[in-house]
């Protein structure tokens, strides 16, 4: 391997430099439709699972093909993107927030030529390339975070608790008889780079085992005032302790005042807390960010643990598939998880979808805690 | 031949479901071919050692990522983020693993040169593998050495002429919906609000000055679909203030049956004829719509904008002309005070591109400044309002105090009066007080 220089040389490294230049203006990616109709839209349909059609005040019309992906994505597979884009899309293509794929075509025929197109390109395995559908009102691709493939943080995988997850649901992805949209988001620990906070049906990964302290290490790695103003709860407190007749510096954690967020050891790489049996997954339902009806509200953990089972999750997925069916069921059309559970009341919802009430599930965490707790004698048996 | 044994993973490979384990051994594959002769800068088999190490914490159920370890490019606090494997010997070819975040076209729309002139760079220079798009928005460039870093944005910004993103205490790399480029409800135009901004503040996305990340989202409506409102320490979300837009024919259509309800985002199962009263007049959460004699009314005064008829009846409702956007503070996932939705701060403000949205920049730089100047070392602007109070909030963003801003009034009266408040001031003269009161 020769080391190919791009230009840039490291004994003058602000020569020729340039910084702050931005992204490239979103103007030259539009497609000609997209562009000469910006801003003047009239309506959208759904026409069927996966395709769109938007039309203009002039008249233009434009169908969207929708397709999901994993996230995570090759180059060769961004390669194929491409030549699909090419050869049916006028070389445009659009990532949406969720991580599906869009391809602007100009006829239905094109589209549903398309689509088919899309649904029948696999890999070796089986596993769909580009399958059509995440539009109305069903399950669309699921956001996420790293997990075991890039993160130091992680109490479980995110690509394959996805993976597993939109298997199960899949048949919700390509089809749109949910009473409304669910949107399901994973995070694979409690800073929730994927922000599960507001969705549908989230998945948390979570630690449940006070950090380990690399005593004779610590401090040579962390600052100690650091981790210890780390610690949202305080259970961190500087501390020296002797092995082998040498004193150290380093920390003590009260383990009970823990609550397993992670972020002491996001400051100090001495207080790991990952563990097989300690880590596993919370699930957490009901919230929602569109202010439609009803305002955007936060998911609530329904179970507080599940443990990992990799490669595939299965109580984990049985959980979320049941929870699926039950408010499919039950609710009314337009009616979100969350809305459906606050309509029966979330002590039906226990009951209905068969999951046990435990006291994990009482808030306990601070002020908010309160506002969880019930004021009333207005309950159900 | 696979240079790892993977059960597990491969597992994976099976279901509907596009599969990443998949993916990456053909990118593996690839590699391993090398059809384009290319002289790889970092191992050729790093996309096995991923898959190689992925294994390895399937068995074991812990990452074997190290953490930390600080990286960059020359004169940028973020936009790289450094990552090393815990097992290198192992798995030599990711044993240095860097992501490179790369600025997205807003909207993130792509045409195809684009696409190909990225993975062109990430071919040669990294893993071959990507997220697309990391949670923030940006593009994500998964693994690659440090000695490439400055090659790559060399690359990126003489060839491309594409930034890299935010990462650490800085204005990360603000995100929008699709807006105007090709949604009807659009009040305004996301992106290029969202571009404008993003060049205005490159200083602040790229060298860290703040306590903590910020976040800005832009949403065209209330259906918020980029979640500014859970996502984003200011969220720019599109509204209206005059009345919704009729058209009585259109309403006789969905009425009659010739035109699906809400799209026709339920037509996979058979929800019975459209109920106008009970699917439109009797959900709307302000009770505002009333149908009668064929005529469908809105009392806009009572309308709070949900969107819900609209979303419901998009041929036949149009939000008003009067157009522009709320802007809410403090949201913010848990970490370290529990989750915050963000709280409207400006019911409305004009969306003025003729004065390149200078009332917008100023309002967000008072909130700057009053961060900069009130916020502890890591502590998200959602925090700093809890603790110093949404009035506090108020005052340094010099907008007026507003019923709008709250859900209700306050529950407890320990009002903090100022001096200025109440007549006369604080400063009394006890003798004063004494000749009226015995000791
Ligand atoms: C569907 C409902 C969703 C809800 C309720 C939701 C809610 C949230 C919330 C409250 C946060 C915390 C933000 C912060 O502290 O910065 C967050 C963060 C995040 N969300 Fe979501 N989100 C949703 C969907 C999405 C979508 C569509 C995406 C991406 C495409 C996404 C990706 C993220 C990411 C990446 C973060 C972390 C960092 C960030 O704020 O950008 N989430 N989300
Ligand atoms: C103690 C706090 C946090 C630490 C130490 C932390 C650390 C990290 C790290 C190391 C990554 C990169 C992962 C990788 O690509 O290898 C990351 C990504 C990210 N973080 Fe955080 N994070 C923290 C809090 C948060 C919070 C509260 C949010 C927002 C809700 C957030 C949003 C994100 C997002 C959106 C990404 C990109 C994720 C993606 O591309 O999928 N982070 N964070
Ligand atoms: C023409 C374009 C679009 C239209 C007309 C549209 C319409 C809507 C509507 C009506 C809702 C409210 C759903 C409800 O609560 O019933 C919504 C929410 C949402 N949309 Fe879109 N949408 C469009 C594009 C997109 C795209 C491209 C994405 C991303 C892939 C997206 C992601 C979302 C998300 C995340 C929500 C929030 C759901 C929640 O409350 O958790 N939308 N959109
Ligand atoms: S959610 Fe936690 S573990 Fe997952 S990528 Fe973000 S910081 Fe890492
Ligand atoms: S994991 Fe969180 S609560 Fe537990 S000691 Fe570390 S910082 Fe404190
Ligand atoms: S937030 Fe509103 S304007 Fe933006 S894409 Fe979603 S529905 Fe359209
Ligand atoms: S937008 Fe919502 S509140 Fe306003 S009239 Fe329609 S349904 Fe009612």
């Amino acid at each position: 391997m020769a080391f190919i220089s791009s230009g840039y040389n490291p004994a003058k490294p602000m020569e020729g430099r340039i910084s702050d230049i931005g992204p490239r203006h979103f103007g030259e990616y539009l497609p000609p439709v997209i562009k000469e109709n910006f801003g003047k839209w009239d309506y959208h349909e759904i026409i069927e699972p996966g395709i769109l059609l938007h039309v203009a005040q002039s008249g233009d019309k434009t169908y969207t093909v929708r397709a999901g992906t994993a996230r995570l994505m090759s180059v060769t597979h961004i390669g194929e993107i491409c030549d699909i884009a090419d050869k049916f899309s006028g070389g445009y293509v659009r990532f949406t927030t969720r991580n599906n794929l869009e391809f602007q075509v100009e006829t239905e025929e094109a589209a549903k030529e398309l689509k088919s197109f899309l649904n029948d390109q696999k890999f070796p395995g089986g596993a769909h390339k580009f399958p059509v559908g995440g539009t109305g009102a069903g399950v669309t691709n699921i956001v996420h975070t790293q997990g075991w493939v890039h993160c130091h943080t992680p109490a479980t995988d995110a690509s394959g608790t996805v993976k597993a997850t939109m298997d199960v649901v899949f048949d919700d992805f390509q089809s749109m008889k949910l009473p409304a949209p669910v949107r399901i988001s994973m995070a694979c620990c409690l800073n929730m780079c994927g922000a599960v906070h507001c969705s549908d049906i989230a998945i948390l990964g979570i630690h449940r085992k006070p950090p380990l302290l690399d005593h004779k290490y610590l401090d040579n790695l962390c600052e100690i005032p650091l981790a210890v103003a780390a610690c949202p709860t305080g259970a961190v407190r500087p501390s020296k302790i002797e092995i082998d007749g040498e004193t150290y510096k380093t920390v003590a954690v009260k383990q009970e005042r823990c609550m397993f967020c992670g972020n002491c050891y996001t400051m100090c790489p001495s207080m790991p807390l990952a563990d097989k049996d300690g880590d596993g997954i919370a699930l957490m339902v009901g919230g929602k960010i569109s202010n439609r009806i009803t305002k955007p509200a936060f998911s609530k953990v329904v179970v507080p643990f599940i443990p990992n089972e990799p490669p595939r999750w299965p109580t984990m997925t049985k959980v979320i598939k049941k929870i699926l069916d039950t408010y499919a069921a039950d609710a009314n059309k337009y009616e979100r998880l969350g809305d459906w559970a606050n309509r029966i009341g979330w002590e039906r919802f226990f009951e209905k979808c068969e999951l046990p009430f435990s006291e994990h599930l009482i808030d306990d965490f601070r002020d908010p805690a309160y506002y969880t707790w019930r004021q009333t004698t207005q309950f159900k048996w | 031949m696979a240079k790892h044994k993977t059960p597990m993973l491969d597992q994976l490979e099976t279901g509907p479901w596009p599969s990443f384990v998949s993916d990456i051994k053909q990118e593996a594959d690839a590699r391993a071919k090398n059809e384009k002769g290319l002289d790889y800068q970092i191992p050729v088999d790093c996309p096995e050692d991923l898959l190689g190490v992925l294994e390895m914490s399937y068995e074991d159920g812990e990452t074997h990522w190290k953490h930390g370890g600080i990286v960059g490019v020359f004169g940028y606090g973020g936009g790289v983020i450094g990552r090393y494997c815990d097992q290198p010997e192992k798995f030599p070819g990711v044993a240095h693993f860097h992501t490179v975040r790369v600025a997205q076209p807003n909207g993130k729309w792509y045409n195809t040169e684009l696409l190909r002139n990225l993975i062109k760079i990430w071919e040669l220079r990294g893993s071959g593998l990507t997220n697309m798009h990391g949670a923030t928005g940006d593009i994500v460039f998964l693994g690659t050495t440090t000695p490439q870093l400055e090659e790559i944005f060399w690359e990126l910004t003489h060839d491309l002429e594409i930034d890299l993103g935010g990462s650490g205490s800085n204005l990360r790399t603000p995100a929008t919906c699709l807006g105007m480029s090709r949604c009807e409800y659009a009040c305004y135009d996301t992106q290029e609000l969202c571009y404008n901004l993003t060049q205005e503040y490159q200083d602040e996305l790229h060298r860290p000055a703040f306590p903590y990340k910020f976040k800005f989202k832009f949403d065209g409506c209330p259906n918020g679909c980029v979640a500014a409102i859970a996502r984003s320490d200011l969220s720019f979300i599109g509204t209206w203030k005059d009345q919704i837009k009729v058209d009585q024919e259109a309403v006789a259509a969905y009425v009659g049956g010739e035109i699906a309800p809400n799209a026709g985002a339920h037509a996979g199962r058979d929800w019975g004829a459209f109920d106008i009263q009970k699917e439109v007049v009797d959900l709307c959460p302000s009770k505002c719509i009333t149908y009668a004699d064929g005529k469908l009314t809105i009392d806009d005064k009572e309308c709070v904008r949900c969107m819900h008829c609209i979303n419901t009846m998009p041929r036949a409702l149009k939000v008003g002309d009067e157009r522009g956007c709320s802007v809410l503070c403090g949201a913010k996932a848990p970490i370290l005070d529990g989750p915050q939705m963000g709280s409207l701060l400006v019911p409305f403000m004009e969306v003025n591109k003729e004065d390149d949205y200078q009332s917008i920049k100023d309002l967000i730089e008072n909130i700057w400044d009053w961060w900069m100047e009130e916020g502890k070392n890591r502590e998200r602007i959602g925090e700093t309002m809890k603790r110093l109070g949404m009035s506090a909030l108020i005052d340094a963003a010099g907008v007026p105090v507003d019923p709008r801003q709250v859900q209700e009034p306050r529950h407890n009266p320990y009002i903090f009066w100022k001096a200025e408040d109440v007549e006369g001031g604080w400063d009394r003269d006890i003798n004063d007080f004494r000749k009226r009161h015995q000791r």
